[in-house]
Order: C-alpha cells, then sequence, then structure tokens
C-alpha cells in the first residue's frame, strides 16, 4: 500500500531486550495494493522478529520473483535481502546457508513462485533440511501478471474473470510433509492471533519449517466462487489447535485450558504449546497431519495452524559435517595446503 | 614391404572395449614413455556409455615435443572385433596392426601394406588366470608387455611405473608383472624385435607432470580458497568435482575431521549456479563446473549475477554441441553462449588456459578475479584439455599469496565511510564496494535484486539511473581488460605481414602447423588469447596484420564473431581456421588450410 511515511517517531517507543523498537524492523513502504494479503504477512514477520529480540543484520531474506517476493523490501530494512530470480529462492538460501551456518534465513515465496517453476528447488530444499523460515504468501493467483490461476488455486475455484479453474490444486503443505520437512504450517494472513508464534515457532526450528499462508489477492481474486478471497477464508478455515510459542528463557504465565492441551519441546527448551487439539489428530505423526489435511480437503475446509512438527533432524551442515565456523569466515591458513603440499601433488603426476 | 621407421616420433592407437579396464594399461603405457623422458601426449576418444561400445586411446610421441594430435596411425593395438574394420583401414601404410589372435583375423582384415603382429592374448591369459574378469583385465597389459618388446620399451621403467600405479596392492603388482611377461615373452618367442619404431630413454620432459585439465582446475579452486561447490553432473566436466572432493577431503579437514568446505549436488544446474551466487553473495568463494547444455539452463541467473554484480566462478569444459551433441567428443563451441549467456545486455569475462598448468593458475585466478571485478568468471576448457592427460609444467604457488578479496567493507569500513552506496562507484574503475550479510549491526545492508536500482541499490524505474549504471559496468568491463591474463605473442616485434591467432587446446597444434610453414617459407606472426575482454595487445596485433587467421574448434567461427563484435575490425581480415569434427584440431589440417588459402 501506498502512502506517505510519517517521519516523526515517538522517541520513547517500546524497545525489546536488545534495545531494538518495532520500527527497527520496518522496511521500506510497501507498492502492493491497498488491502494485499501480503502486507499483513510482512506485518507479522516485523512483530516476531521484534518479539524474538533479532538482530537485524543477523538475519537474510530472500525471495524469488512475484508479489510475495517483493515483499522483503517492505520489512527488516536493517537485514540484508536478496531478491532473485523466479522460483529459484531455495537455490540461493542453500548456497548463503552453506556460505554461514550462524544467519538466520528467511526465505518468501509465493504459489507462482513456489508451486510451479519452483517446485523442484522447494521439494529439494526440503530433502536437504535447508535451515530456513520458508513463508509461501499463497493467493492462489499471479497478481503482477493480471489474475491467472496459480498451481494452487483450488479445483472449481472462480477467478474475476468468470472461469472455474479445472486443474487439481498442489497442497503445498502436505507435499512438504511428504517430503519429509519437520515445521509445517498453515496460517491466514488475517489471522495475526496464529501467524506471529507461528513465525516466531519457525524461527526457532532449526531445518526446514514451512509456514504456507493463505493471503488473498483483493485485486485478482478476492470475488465470489474464490476459495482464496477473504470471506471464504474466514468462513472456512479451521484451526488445528490454539497455538502458543515460549521461547526457552521466558516463563510460561499464560492459562491454558486443561484437558486438549500439547507441549513440544523444542531443541534449545523453547515450548510450542498446542490447545483445543482437534479430536484424532496428531500433529507429531506425520501420517496423521497428511489424513487430517486430506479429511479437511474433503470437507471444503482449510486447516490451519501448526499441522505437522518433528523438532529434531539434521540439517545440510550437520549430514555435510561442516566446521562450526562459518566457511565464509575462513581465511588462507585454513583453506591454502601451500607450497610444500603442492610439490608433493605435483611429483604424484610424475 | 614399405616399413615405418622413426625413434621416439609416432602414433600408437588402442582400440577396446569400453568398461573392460583397458584405460589403466593404456595410461601405463602412457606414463612410461614420460618417465622415459619422451613427451608424448595421449588422447582419449569415448563413447557416452557405460560398457561395450569402442573406445579408442591415442598416444602420440614426439622428440620435438609437439602435443597436439597427429593425424595417421602408425601403430594399431586393435583387441575389439567391432571396430576392426575401420580400426584396419586407419593405419598408414608400412604400419603395424596388433592384434589378439586367439581368434584367427578375418581374412579380408589383411592388407597388404601393413605388418601384421598377432598375439593371443586371450589365450595366454587363460593359461595363467582363472576368472574372467581377470582374464579380461590382464590381456590389456600382456599387450602393454608386447609393445614393450615391439618398441624397445624400458622394462625397468615400465615395472616401477606399475609398482607404482598399484602401491601396497602386492599381490596385484604380481599379477601384472606375469601378465606382462606374457605378453614380452611371447613377441621374443615368435617375431623379430625391435620393429621399425622404437622408443629412446631421453631427457626432455624435465621437471614437467603429466595430468588432466579437470584436475588442474580442481586443484586451483582447493588452492584459490573455494568453500562452497555445487554443481550437478555432466560431461565432461564431472571428474573437476571428483578431484575437488579428493583433495578436500586430504587438504580441507580441520583436526576433529569436520570439513571446510561444503560440495553440494544440486537437482539440476538451475540449481547449482543459484548456489554458487547465494555462496558468493554472503561471502564464501563458490564455483560451478558444467559443460554447455549447463551454461544455457544458467544462463538466467548468469544474468543475474552481472547485473546484481556477484562474484562467481564457472568452469565450461566444452564438449560438441549443440543440444546433447557429441558429450564425449571436444569442441571450442560456447565461446559465444558463455560470454553474452543470458537476456539482455550482458558480457562476462572469460578465461582460455591451453595446459593443465594454466588451468591450475587461471581457477585460483578466477576466484580473485570474480571478487574484484563482482561479476562471474567463466574459465573456458574443453573436453580434450579436461579429460585427457597433458604434458605441462609443475603447479607453483607462493604461500605469501593472499586472496584478494576486492572491494568489501569491513564493520571498522563501514563506521570510517561517510557514504556508502552498494552500486557507486568511488574509484573511476566501474567497481562500486559491497558487504557481506552480518557484517554490521547497523550499516551496510542493502536489497539484492535483478531489478533497476540507482547507486544505492534502492528500486527505481528512472530511465537515467538505468543509464548510469548499465554504462558503469561498462566502465568495468574496461578495467577487467587491464587485470585478465595478457595474450600471449610468439614473436619480438613484427615478421610477417600474417598472422595467425588462437586459444585454449588449439595452442599446440597451431605453434606445430606454424613450425612447418615456416619450413616450407611461410611465416607467421602468432598470438594466443588467454582472455576476454581483448586488451590492447589484441587489438594491435591484429590491425598490425593485413590478414589473419583464426584458428579454433567450432564450425560457426566464434571467436572470429567475439572479436569482431568486440574491437572495431574489418571482418574480412580474420580468416577462419576451423575444426569441428569433435576430434582435436591437428596441425596437418591447421597447415593444410593457410596452404589451401594462398594457393
Amino acid at each position: 500500500m501506498s502512502y506517505i511515511l510519517p517521519p516523526f517517531r515517538h522517541p520513547d517507543l517500546p524497545t525489546n531486550e536488545l534495545g531494538f523498537a518495532r520500527k527497527d524492523y520496518e522496511g521500506a513502504l510497501s507498492t502492493l495494493c491497498a488491502g494485499c494479503g501480503h502486507d499483513s504477512i510482512s506485518s507479522a514477520i516485523i512483530q516476531a522478529c521484534y518479539e524474538m529480540n533479532i538482530e537485524p543484520h543477523r538475519l537474510a531474506k530472500l525471495s524469488g520473483i512475484g508479489c510475495s517476493s517483493k515483499t522483503p523490501a517492505y520489512f527488516l530494512g536493517n537485514s540484508h535481502g536478496f531478491n532473485s530470480v523466479h522460483g529459484r529462492m531455495p537455490s540461493v538460501a542453500t548456497g548463503a546457508n552453506l556460505a554461514n551456518r550462524q544467519l538466520l534465513y528467511l526465505g518468501v515465496s509465493g504459489d507462482g513462485d513456489s508451486a510451479s517453476i519452483g517446485i523442484g528447488q522447494f521439494v529439494h530444499a526440503i530433502r536437504r533440511n535447508l535451515n530456513i523460515v520458508y513463508i509461501v504468501m499463497n493467493n492462489g493467483c499471479y497478481g503482477l501478471t493480471k489474475g491467472q490461476d496459480s498451481a494452487t488455486a483450488d479445483a472449481g475455484s472462480v477467478s474475476k474473470k468468470g472461469h472455474a479453474n479445472p486443474f487439481t490444486a498442489i497442497n503445498m503443505t502436505a507435499l512438504a510433509i511428504e517430503m519429509g520437512a519437520n515445521f509445517v504450517a498453515r496460517s491466514f494472513s488475517g489471522d495475526k492471533h496464529q501467524l506471529i508464534p507461528l513465525i516466531k515457532a519457525a524461527m526457532n526450528h532449526p531445518g526446514f519449517a514451512l509456514i504456507d499462508v493463505v493471503s488473498p489477492c483483493v485485486t485478482f481474486n478476492n470475488n465470489v466462487g474464490s476459495t482464496k478471497s477473504y470471506d471464504f477464508v474466514r468462513e472456512h478455515k479451521e484451526a488445528t489447535s490454539e497455538f502458543d510459542f515460549v521461547p526457552e528463557h521466558d516463563e510460561i504465565t499464560a492459562d491454558y485450558a486443561e484437558g486438549s492441551s500439547l507441549d513440544v519441546a523444542m531443541h534449545d527448551g523453547s515450548i510450542i504449546h498446542l490447545s483445543k487439539v482437534a479430536k484424532g489428530w496428531d500433529p507429531r505423526n506425520r501420517f496423521s497431519a497428511l489424513s487430517a489435511l486430506n479429511n479437511a480437503e474433503q470437507r471444503g475446509e482449510i486447516l490451519t495452524g501448526l499441522l505437522f512438527v518433528h523438532p529434531e533432524g539434521r540439517d545440510l551442515h550437520s549430514v555435510f559435517h561442516t566446521v562450526e565456523a562459518p566457511l565464509n569466515s575462513l581465511q588462507e591458513k585454513d583453506l591454502c595446503p601451500g607450497k610444500g603440499v603442492l610439490a608433493q601433488i605435483n611429483d604424484s603426476f610424475r | 614391404m614399405k616399413q615405418i621407421t622413426a625413434v621416439n616420433d609416432f602414433v600408437v592407437r588402442f582400440a577396446n572395449v569400453n568398461g573392460t579396464g583397458s584405460a589403466s594399461a593404456n595410461t601405463l603405457f602412457a606414463k612410461t614413455i614420460f618417465r622415459m623422458g619422451i613427451p608424448v601426449t595421449p588422447k582419449n576418444i569415448f563413447p557416452s556409455n557405460i560398457q561395450g561400445l569402442p573406445t579408442w586411446y591415442e598416444v602420440r610421441i614426439s622428440e620435438k615435443g609437439y602435443l597436439g594430435r597427429r593425424d595417421g596411425v602408425d601403430v594399431m593395438v586393435s583387441v575389439n572385433p567391432q571396430s576392426m574394420r575401420q580400426d584396419v583401414d586407419a593405419v598408414k601404410p608400412g604400419g603395424y596392426f596388433v592384434y589378439d589372435s586367439t581368434k584367427p583375423l578375418r581374412a579380408d582384415f589383411f592388407r597388404d601394406d601393413l605388418h601384421y603382429i598377432g598375439v593371443p592374448m586371450t589365450e595366454l591369459c587363460m593359461q595363467v588366470f582363472s576368472d574372467a574378469r581377470k582374464i579380461q583385465l590382464f590381456k590389456n597389459i600382456v599387450y602393454v608387455g608386447a609393445l614393450a618388446v615391439l618398441l624397445d620399451m624400458d622394462v625397468a621403467v615400465l615395472r616401477d611405473t606399475i609398482a607404482a600405479q598399484f602401491k601396497g596392492k602386492d599381490k596385484l603388482i604380481e599379477a601384472n608383472y606375469q601378465a606382462l611377461d606374457l605378453g614380452m615373452n611371447y613377441i621374443r618367442e615368435h617375431y623379430e624385435y625391435p620393429i621399425g619404431l622404437r622408443l629412446e630413454t631421453r631427457d626432455l620432459v624435465g621437471d614437467k607432470i603429466i595430468v588432466d585439465g579437470n584436475t588442474a582446475c580442481a586443484l586451483g579452486a582447493l588452492y584459490g580458497g573455494a568453500t562452497v561447490a555445487a554443481w550437478y553432473p555432466i560431461t565432461p566436466s564431472t571428474s573437476i568435482m571428483d578431484a575437488f572432493e579428493k583433495y578436500a577431503l586430504k587438504h580441507r579437514l580441520d583436526p576433529t575431521g569436520r570439513k571446510k568446505f561444503a560440495i553440494i549436488q544440486a537437482e539440476d544446474e538451475l540449481s547449482s549456479i543459484g548456489m554458487v551466487i547465494g555462496a558468493a553473495w554472503n561471502g564464501a568463494r563458490a564455483f560451478t563446473s558444467t559443460s554447455g547444455p549447463g551454461v544455457s539452463l544458467m544462463s538466467e541467473f548468469l544474468g543475474l549475477a552481472y547485473f546484481a554484480e556477484i562474484p562467481v566462478v564457472l568452469v565450461n569444459v566444452q564438449r560438441g554441441g549443440p543440444s546433447t551433441g557429441m558429450p564425449t567428443r571436444t569442441q571450442q563451441a560456447d565461446i559465444l553462449s558463455s560470454a553474452y549467456a543470458s537476456h539482455g545486455d550482458t558480457r562476462h569475462v572469460l578465461l582460455f588456459p591451453d595446459t593443465p598448468k594454466e588451468c591450475f593458475d587461471f581457477t585460483a585466478d578466477a576466484f580473485d578475479l570474480a571478487d574484484r571485478l563482482q561479476t562471474p568468471i567463466f574459465v573456458m576448457t574443453d573436453l580434450d584439455l579436461g579429460m585427457n592427460d597433458h604434458m605441462s609444467e609443475p603447479f607453483d604457488w607462493h604461500d605469501a599469496r593472499p586472496y584478494d578479496r576486492g572491494k568489501v567493507l569491513t564493520a571498522e569500513d563501514l563506521d570510517n565511510v561517510e557514504q556508502w552506496g552498494r552500486y557507486l562507484d568511488v574509484d573511476g574503475d566501474g567497481i562500486p564496494y559491497r558487504t557481506i550479510p552480518g557484517t554490521h549491526a547497523k550499516k551496510g545492508s542493502y536489497f539484492t535484486r535483478g531489478t533497476s536500482h540507482d547507486e544505492f541499490a534502492r528500486y527505481t524505474e528512472s530511465s537515467d539511473a538505468y543509464v548510469r549504471n548499465v554504462d558503469r559496468l561498462l566502465v568495468k568491463w574496461d578495467t577487467a581488460k587491464n587485470i585478465t591474463p595478457a595474450p600471449e605473442l610468439y614473436q619480438d616485434g613484427k615478421r610477417s605481414p600474417f598472422g595467425m591467432l588462437f586459444f585454449g587446446t588449439t595452442t599446440a597444434s597451431a605453434l606445430e602447423a606454424k613450425d612447418e610453414l615456416e619450413a616450407d617459407g611461410l611465416i607467421l606472426d602468432a598470438i594466443r588469447l588467454r582472455a576476454c575482454p581483448f586488451d590492447e595487445t589484441v587489438e594491435v596485433f591484429i590491425h598490425g596484420h593485413e590478414s589473419i587467421f583464426v584458428v579454433e574448434q567450432n564450425r560457426d567461427a566464434q571467436m572470429r564473431s567475439l572479436l569482431i563484435n568486440e574491437m572495431n575490425i574489418n571482418p574480412a581480415k580474420l580468416i577462419p581456421v576451423l575444426n569441428y569434427d569433435g576430434m582435436p584440431i591437428t596441425a596437418d589440417y591447421i597447415a593444410q588450410s593457410i596452404r589451401t588459402h594462398f594457393a
């Protein structure tokens, strides 16, 4: 949404533990359409990073091409960002992560970017358990090219031009669970209450963490008959549970209802707290999660919340057995075997 | 009957079935000649197949040190019935045909101008070895033994070479010696030896090494400080990553065994180049190795790396195109597709090594150049250079050599700098200063993008800002001319109104042709390109000669086009000499083409 940013900010804005105010996590003004779901997601990212006490320069944000991929310009202005080519953010993120394992990587993509040209890179990043928070801003259509159906548009969903989509939708969450992702969630751009803790938990997960966020396109896919309009999603979304993320150093203060709650301990001692867990569903069980997704689809419901979590798993660096120090910090003395070794190597070729 | 006679100047070709273990026997033959101090150049001519198809190994021995391929076969060692017809035909009149005589040779394979030397290789092996695999393997050593006596090789050197090749495997060494004796004894008992062709020990090799270009590139990357290698398997580049991994596992582990490198086999080349770009953007030295089809897939990303100014090192081991083309044959046919890879106004720096030594140097240098110029650097080799062994100067490294990381700002620099713009040309060389993610808590972050951006990396659709940016990239291009490897000239001043221009694997044959023509009284000046963009020396050479023969290994005279396009040259001055049959170009072919022009 374009408007003029007020130059004045109150000097006594609250700050987080690191002394950063929320505005330190903001970016440039959004140029997306007024009411775009993506802007709400950007806002949730800003809030999550603020609450998680992220040092902005220790986070790298990467994206592909499309409306969603423009958003990294609109949040975390003090972080390095990389707007790459269509569908290929996962490979750039993989390389970046290999170069420096100590930064936090936030990948932002859309359904056009990740479910079509990018689907190969998407599944391969999951296979490798790349340590990244991967947010898909999913609106079922191509906005920048004026409203064509994307590969996540539901069969039968009607576009603004009045055509019903004849093809099967790709369910990014089910695909990710199937491919072995250990943190898979779905949310709705209009549900900040759910989205912010999900992003926080995802940032804490030591591996590939997908959040598929249904994010209505107000300009091209918010009409009657669309299954990704604000009205449709609000009416059909079904939360799997109430969700809260408690970082390791925080005390648990909230009151949780007895009975249906479930705590999942993360690798560092932080806790994912789920309450009002849907019946017959265990978010720690891959098959239970897939089955719940499948059942919801049959009923025409959009299942949201943390769908599957397995807080273990070896990320790419563990598999590769790389040194703890970032590879980009290694110097000549660490890397170059030197003249003496080269003389021996020469000898082996004589 | 005529009998070809020569000392240390002939060609031996082995005709084998691929997947039968012939490669190690053939290498043993070539290596022994090298160790006898005689210049030698072996070439593998192999199919795109794992097992069962014809494969050839050609060894040129040249006392004069000519290392290009030479037309004509003097000795054929033929153990493949599938190709025997064409193998018989390939030998020069008066030459020698060594074959497995376990089964009688077909009557129509006898030419009356060849010397036939039958050795019952299979039968001899069957008397000593029991299982079929061993018989198949040691049959190859039997013919090496036969050749050793026929050509009067130094048997002690041959045995030492076997011992070195199978060091630590005493049983295997013994078995090889046994097979060797079978071949040697059979010749001694049945034929007059040596034949007209002989090998005499010399001291012409000095401290040279014999190694393939892919291994050399891998070592260049290791020494150049590459930490992230992303790739997708493709012939003929695959052995670069095999070698990089082999040496990195030896020389790049910390004391606890953890790796100071990451090699990642990507899902495709779209991804491998993306990984390299991501790693390089994040401050690691990263590279990929590929061949023409891979570069085609990488093109979109290469445009991003050019425009967003990200250091990338790419080794392109060229093969025969177009499309899948001839994946196991050599060409220099990706010159234009690499120079201008990607849409829009894009151009890339290319390096053209001609020996393993230069493969090593240029790959290591490519990391410095990529960091200094903040752009993709292509190391342009080909199948011939990459996969065949070549005699070369030994690799060298100065321990005091620092990695030149170019204009990268540290946290301290950022504290001291007054105004920083990622794409701001402060020094007038077209190269801006960059920052690595995670460097500074408050300063230096920017948004990298393939969309048009201003000096401060901000998105812009301003025509002025766009033009300023792409024009600055041309200034950078000019800067590249002064820091890339200079061309090599082969004469002082000007000796002739005519010149020849070549690069990469065309060099050895071109220089031999130059000698050949000079012996006929036709003097040519010569220049070898080592990089694009072309520096002033190239321009002066071309403008200073009436006609220049541009020798290259592709159909469309791609280097000629690049020269014309990059410099202001009258196309009529550049006469193409082209070989594109997939086999390494020969001196005779070049000399003949040039003679025809003057006829």
